[in-house]
Parts: structure tokens; C-alpha cells; sequence
């Protein structure tokens, strides 16, 4: 889960780490009435979006006076900020962050993460502070330098002093880059961060340590322990089918294609993806239903994917272990009756009563595509969303194939679902 | 032979009193040799008791010194499920299984942390445990789908070993043993240790290795094949479209900092020998065409 910049900045204040003086706004007028109150003749107006890269953007901007703020408030709120995270679209900005201007002497970058070799959260800081830290690890990787933090001791001093000096910290500024570092690594075990980056840590002119940005993800398996996530949460900044699917307990990633995808278990579903695009279509999600996916959970999902304006069709692939597959046969059958299914939907089922669940859809008279397994379900799904592109051979070889076969599966369930038509 | 566990582990349930616990256990104890092999049930709270004629103790040690279970499985929820796993290595168990999903990643830095210098193996968690067809099966996969035969699957996915499981058996190949590590961030043993063991076992030919985006295990195995596997391997990786900064599912399942693409994993596969597929519909083809 992912917060804003004032909120991640409000919880490392809590762990001693010095941030400038800032306070979160809605409105152009909330924006001004808080520079009065920071005071000063210096601030900075700054969006709140979920996204990084928000200053070149356009998304920060410094005000020189009352006017000013008020001006790059009101340009910046409502805005749609494009950034490299964004997508082509852009975010819509809906909060901003007033804060005191700062002195910048050096600017500096401090990131934490869990990292997997080690099993360890590793500390990584570097001279090249306001970058992009991927661009300094492919450039000039000699300049990040990472402490993997013992669990039973935690930072230590000698480390944390040692990160600092390495860094160019002066002397007289070690304590207070110090206790930056152990408050970082204090907040990220004690809220169950996945990630924490300050970017820039500034020395100001005066040597003090601030942390001028801050960025906070969480680890989602620890909400249950943290029912304050809550009131952090901005949907707003969430994708609204994501939001939507979390309701229902669905793990759902909305991708561009227009093939849509349900899927039980992470990996075989982004290995559905993968087969689609592998037999030239383009997968319109990513959706785990889980083990104990139930009829309300398979309906939630169709609807989910039903809302994408330009999908083609739909794969339902299930290896039916715990899940059996007479389940989920009927969950898809009240399903597809429940929405109106405006796209050809193919099903592929194998495990636990396999059979049981292909008659369920054979006899439940809607036009399903029946698969036999994974690579059969990636062509005929490909073909039911109209083909793939004609230039590679060897696909469209495979696409003539599916499209006999799918006629002679498609005829008899046709009939049936003309009569039904008819009854209603 | 086989890796891990055969038909004379003898396996407690940690979580036993559970939905899941008992159902999972109960499927078990119904598969080949699992009678014999489902010995007892662990909850602090109700010793004592049985279920499915399992007694139930109230801690791992006194299962373990009461019936002589040296594997442990644990079904416990994820906010208990890290000390569920502490309690077994201090109890000094062979193997623990943990096949919990959504242990908080800070937790499980806590137990790696504590299983330093301990002798006891993880699996998991996030994972669907493993199973030696027709002698044992510790999880949650269904025990229909395989055979006893000579391939070994080591995988971080649930679904997607049961598929390649699934071609195999298409194909007529049965299995030695069907390893999910889980596809969790923190976890116990990886690719590379799970291949070491395929490799000294006499009764596996081959390995199919599936992996998924994230991390840098798959590399880390595969250089490690490259050096010491003498038996082929040939591996998927699942991912190809997943878009970068998302985490697909499983919490290892991401991409990012521009690392551990499913591109890059391949790429260092096949330079290390391992024949890789882009197509999971092919896993089985695929091992199939390097047997001898």
C-alpha cells in the first residue's frame, strides 16, 4: 500500500527524522492561509500523488510570495500530473503539500528495502541525492553504498556513521545523519514498511540533516496490525477496479489489453497472460480469484472485467486442486447469466472434478468455448478476440486451426442460446 | 527415495483445529501412506483432544516426544504463523512446511533471523507444501493429479505446479517429489537448495524449474546448475506481461528497480544450460524432449 509524501513525512517526525514544516491542503485557499502560518518568505507548493517524478512533472514549485502561492496552488491542484509513473494520462492532483523553503547545501539519498538475498532490510544511501536512484545504480553504481541491518542488533552506530562519512556528511552533521538512519530503520520495522526512501536528504547551510521528500510503502500482508492504514488509504490514487475487486478479496491487476483473465493461483494466472500474448493477444488483467473463489466472488469478477470499454473476450483458466472445478463451473454459469456477457468466453478446466464441470457448462446451454488445456485456451481466446496480428506466420497458422475447432464446438450451444434468447 | 520426505515422515499439524488444518489434514491422512504418516496436531488450547484419531497436543515438543514427528506442517493464521514456525525449529524438527499466505515480511526476517544455526528446513510459506506421489503429501495440492515416476518440480507457485504436473502426466512422466516453495520474499528453501537436492537423489532424471518475476533466485540456481547439475532442468518462468512496480499476486511476484524481469531470468537459464519455454503449455513437451 502506498501513502502520500505529507503522510510518510508526518510518521518518520515520529521517529526523529527532521522534515521542513509543512501542512497538508485541499483547496488555493487552505493552500495560502497555511504559508501565513508557516511564516517565512520562502515556500514550497507541492502535489500530492501517489506517483514519483512529480517535480519534473511540473508538480513542485517554490513561491516567492503570497500571490505566488496562490498561483502554483491553483495551477498545480486539479492539474493531471504526468510523470514517469503516471502512465500517458497523468494523476489528478487533488491535495498539495505548503512547506517552509529550504536551504540546500547537498542533496543526498537514503532508501530502505527488504532485500531477498540476505534476508535482511538493507540501508542503501548515496552522494546522489534529487536522481533517480536506478539511473545512479546503472550509471554509477560505485556511488550507492548498502548496509544489510543485522536483526538482532539493528543499525548500528559505527554503521550508520560510517554510511554518513562515505556520503560526504561532515563531521559536525554525523549525529544528526545518524539518528536519521536509525529512525528510518526504527519507522520501517515498527509500521512494516516494504519501503521507505527519502529523496533528497538535504544538508542545509546551517549542516542541520532534512529529510526534504519521503516515501512510504507498506507491507500489505501487516494490515491486520494496523487498522490506522485506514484513514492513509487514498482511493483517489488507486486504479477503481482495483479498489472495487479488493472489496471482494479479489488480487486484481487492470492491464491495457482486451483479453480478459480469472485465473486461479498468482503464478498460473500471470502465465495465462503470458500464453495470451505469447499466441498474439493482450491480456486485460490480472486477477487471482484464490482458493475458496465462491459463486458472488466469480460474478464480482466478471462485472469487474465486463466495465473495460474495449474488451474482446474472456479466458477463464482453472487447475482445479482444492477449487474444485464443478464449483467454479457453476459459479461461471450463474455468473455469465447474472451480467450480460457481451464477449465470447472460453473455459478451460483440468483437476478436481474436471468432468462434472465441463458438463455443467456443456448443459447450461451458453455459448462457452471449451478448452482442452492451457496452450488450446491462449489460441482460441486469441481468436475469439478477433486474431492476432497477421504478421507472425506461425500464429496465424495456429489461429486457422482454433477457428474449425471452435465452429464445431460453437454450433450445437448456439442453438441453445438462440431458444433461450427466444424465451425471454 | 525422494527429497524431503517419503513414506516414513511422520508429520504433526500445527493449526490442526483450523478449517483449513483439518481439511488439508484429513486429505493427507486419506493419501497412500498417509495413515501411518499424520501422527498429531498441535493447538495450546485444546490438548488432549483428537481429531480423525490424531491427538492433539499443546506444543510442537511434546508432539514430537509423544509420537516421533519429525516434519511439521502449519496451517495457523498469519499473524501467528511466524512463531508457529519459531516454535517448531526450536523444537528441532526435521522440516517444517508452513503454508500459511500473508505472514507480514518483518515477521518472517524475525524467524530467519532465530533459524540461524538451527539444523531445521523451511518451506514456504505462501506455498502449497510438497508431495512424494503415492507415499506422502504434505499441502494443499490435489494428490490425484500425480503419479510416482522420476521428475522432480521444484516451484514458487501453487496452480502453476499443478499444471506442469499436469502436462507431465500427459505425457506419462511421473514424479519423484513436487516442491512449492511459496512465493514469498522471505522464505526458507530456495530453487538452488531444493536442486541440490534433486540432484543426489537417485530416483530423479530431471527437473522442471518454475519460477516467476522477482528476486534473483532463479539466476542464483541456474549458475549453480550450470556448475553442478547432473541432470537436466529445463524451466518457466511466469510473467513475461507483467508490468513493473505491481505486485502480481504473491508478494515476491515484482519487479522493480528495472530487476528480476522474467526476460532477464531466462536469458540467464539458457546461458547456464537450462532449456527454457516462453509457453506454460510446453512445460512438459520441453522435459520431455531433453530425457535420454
Amino acid at each position: 500500500m502506498k501513502i502520500h509524501e505529507y503522510q510518510a513525512k508526518e510518521i518518520l517526525r515520529k521517529y526523529g527524522v527532521a522534515t521542513p514544516r509543512g501542512i497538508p491542503c485541499f483547496s488555493v485557499d487552505e493552500a495560502v492561509k497555511a504559508a501565513r502560518e508557516l511564516g517565512g518568505k520562502v515556500w514550497v507548493v507541492k502535489a500530492q500523488i501517489h506517483a514519483g517524478g512529480r517535480g519534473k512533472g511540473g508538480g513542485v514549485k517554490v513561491a516567492k510570495s503570497e500571490g505566488e502561492v496562490r498561483e502554483w496552488s491553483g495551477k498545480i491542484l486539479g492539474m493531471m500530473l504526468k510523470t514517469h509513473q503516471t502512465g500517458p494520462e497523468g494523476q489528478k492532483v487533488r491535495r498539495l503539500l505548503v512547506e517552509e523553503g529550504a536551504d540546500i547545501r547537498k542533496e543526498l539519498y537514503v532508501g530502505m528495502v527488504v532485500d531477498r538475498g540476505t534476508q535482511r532490510v538493507a540501508l542503501m544511501v548515496s552522494s546522489e541525492g534529487g536522481m533517480d536512484i536506478e539511473e545512479v545504480a546503472a550509471h554509477t553504481p560505485e556511488k550507492i553504498h548498502t548496509v544489510f541491518i543485522d536483526p538482532g542488533t539493528g543499525l548500528k552506530d559505527t554503521e550508520a556513521d560510517s554510511l554518513a562519512a562515505k556520503i560526504g556528511v561532515p563531521p559536525a552533521s554525523v549525529p544528526q545523519a545518524r539518528a536519521t538512519f536509525k529512525g528510518l530503520y526504527q519507522a520501517f520495522g515498527e509500521t512494516d514498511c516494504s519501503l521507505a526512501e527519502i529523496n533528497p536528504l538535504i544538508l542545509t547551510g546551517d549542516g542541520k540533516v532534512v529529510a526534504l521528500d519521503a516515501k512510504i510503502n507498506f507491507d500489505d500482508n501487516a494490515g491486520f496490525r494496523h487498522p490506522e492504514w485506514q484513514q492513509l488509504r487514498d482511493l483517489d490514487e488507486e486504479d477503481p477496479a482495483e479498489v472495487e475487486a479488493s472489496k471482494y478479496d479479489l488480487n486484481y491487476i487492470q492491464l491495457d489489453g482486451n483479453i480478459g483473465c480469472l485465473v486461479n493461483g498468482a503464478g498460473l494466472a500471470m502465465a495465462t497472460m503470458d500464453i495470451t500474448k505469447l499466441y498474439g493477444g493482450s491480456p486485460a488483467n490480472f486477477l487471482d480469484v484464490g482458493g475458496g473463489a465462491t459463486t458472488e466472488k466469480v460474478t464480482e469478477a466478471f462485472k469487474i472485467m465486463l466495465r473495460i470499454p474495449h474488451l474482446k473476450a474472456i479466458l477463464v483458466n482453472i487447475f482445479g486442486g482444492i477449487m474444485k472445478c464443478d464449483v467454479i463451473a457453476a459459479g461461471v454459469v450463474a455468473a455469465a447469466r447474472q451480467v450480460s456477457l457481451r464477449v465470447p468466453l472460453v473455459v478451460r478446466l483440468e483437476g478436481t472434478n474436471v468432468d462434472l464441470g465441463k458438463k455443467i457448462l456443456a448443459d447450461s446451454g451458453l455459448p462457452i468455448i471449451s478448452a482442452s488445456n492451457m496452450a488450446d485456451a491462449g489460441k482460441k481466446v486469441v481468436a475469439a478476440a478477433g486474431g492476432a496480428p497477421k504478421k507472425a506466420k506461425p500464429k496465424s497458422k495456429a489461429r486457422a486451426k482454433t477457428r474449425v475447432k471452435k465452429k464445431a464446438t460453437r454450433k450445437p450451444m448456439k442453438r441453445k442460446a438462440a431458444k433461450k434468447k427466444g424465451r425471454r | 527415495m525422494s527429497i524431503l520426505i517419503d513414506k516414513n515422515t511422520r508429520v504433526m499439524t500445527q493449526g490442526i483445529t483450523g478449517k483449513t488444518g483439518q481439511f488439508h489434514t484429513k486429505m493427507g491422512k486419506e493419501y497412500a501412506n498417509g495413515r501411518n504418516c499424520y501422527v498429531a496436531g498441535v493447538n495450546p488450547k485444546k490438548p488432549g483432544e483428537s481429531y480423525e484419531g490424531i491427538p492433539i497436543f499443546a506444543t510442537v515438543k511434546e508432539a514430537k516426544q509423544q509420537t516421533g514427528a519429525n516434519v511439521s506442517v502449519i496451517y495457523v493464521p498469519p499473524p501467528f504463523a511466524a512463531a508457529a514456525i519459531d516454535e517448531a525449529v526450536e523444537a528441532d524438527l526435521d522440516l517444517v512446511i508452513c503454508i500459511t499466505e500473508g505472514i507480514p515480511v518483518r515477521d518472517m526476517i524475525r524467524t530467519k533471523y532465530k533459524m540461524q544455526g538451527k539444523r531445521t528446513k523451511l518451506i514456504g510459506p505462501n506455498c502449497p507444501g510438497l508431495i512424494t506421489p503415492d507415499e506422502i503429501k504434505i499441502g494443499i495440492m490435489p494428490g490425484h493429479i500425480h503419479k510416482k515416476g522420476r521428475i522432480g518440480v521444484v516451484s514458487r507457485s501453487g496452480t502453476l505446479t499443478y499444471e506442469a504436473v499436469g502436462q507431465l502426466m500427459e505425457l506419462g512422466l511421473g514424479q519423484s517429489s513436487c516442491v512449492g516453495i511459496g512465493g514469498d520474499p522471505v522464505n526458507g528453501m530456495k530453487h538452488i537448495e531444493v536442486l541440490k537436492l534433486f540432484n543426489d537423489d537417485p530416483q530423479t532424471d530431471a527437473v522442471i524449474m518454475v519460477g516467476e518475476i522477482g528476486g534473483s533466485d532463479e539466476e542464483n540456481a541456474a549458475r549453480w546448475v550450470k556448475a553442478n547439475m547432473r541432470k537436466p532442468v529445463v524451466g518457466f518462468i511466469a510473467g513475461v506481461t507483467a508490468p513493473p512496480g505491481k505486485r502480481m499476486g504473491h508478494a515476491g511476484a515484482i519487479i522493480s528497480g528495472g530487476k528480476g524481469t522474467a526476460q532477464e531470468k531466462l536469458a540467464v537459464m539458457e546461458e547456464c544450460g537450462i532449456k527454457t519455454t516462453k509457453n506454460p503449455g510446453e512445460m512438459g513437451k520441453l522435459l520431455k524432449s531433453v530425457l535420454k
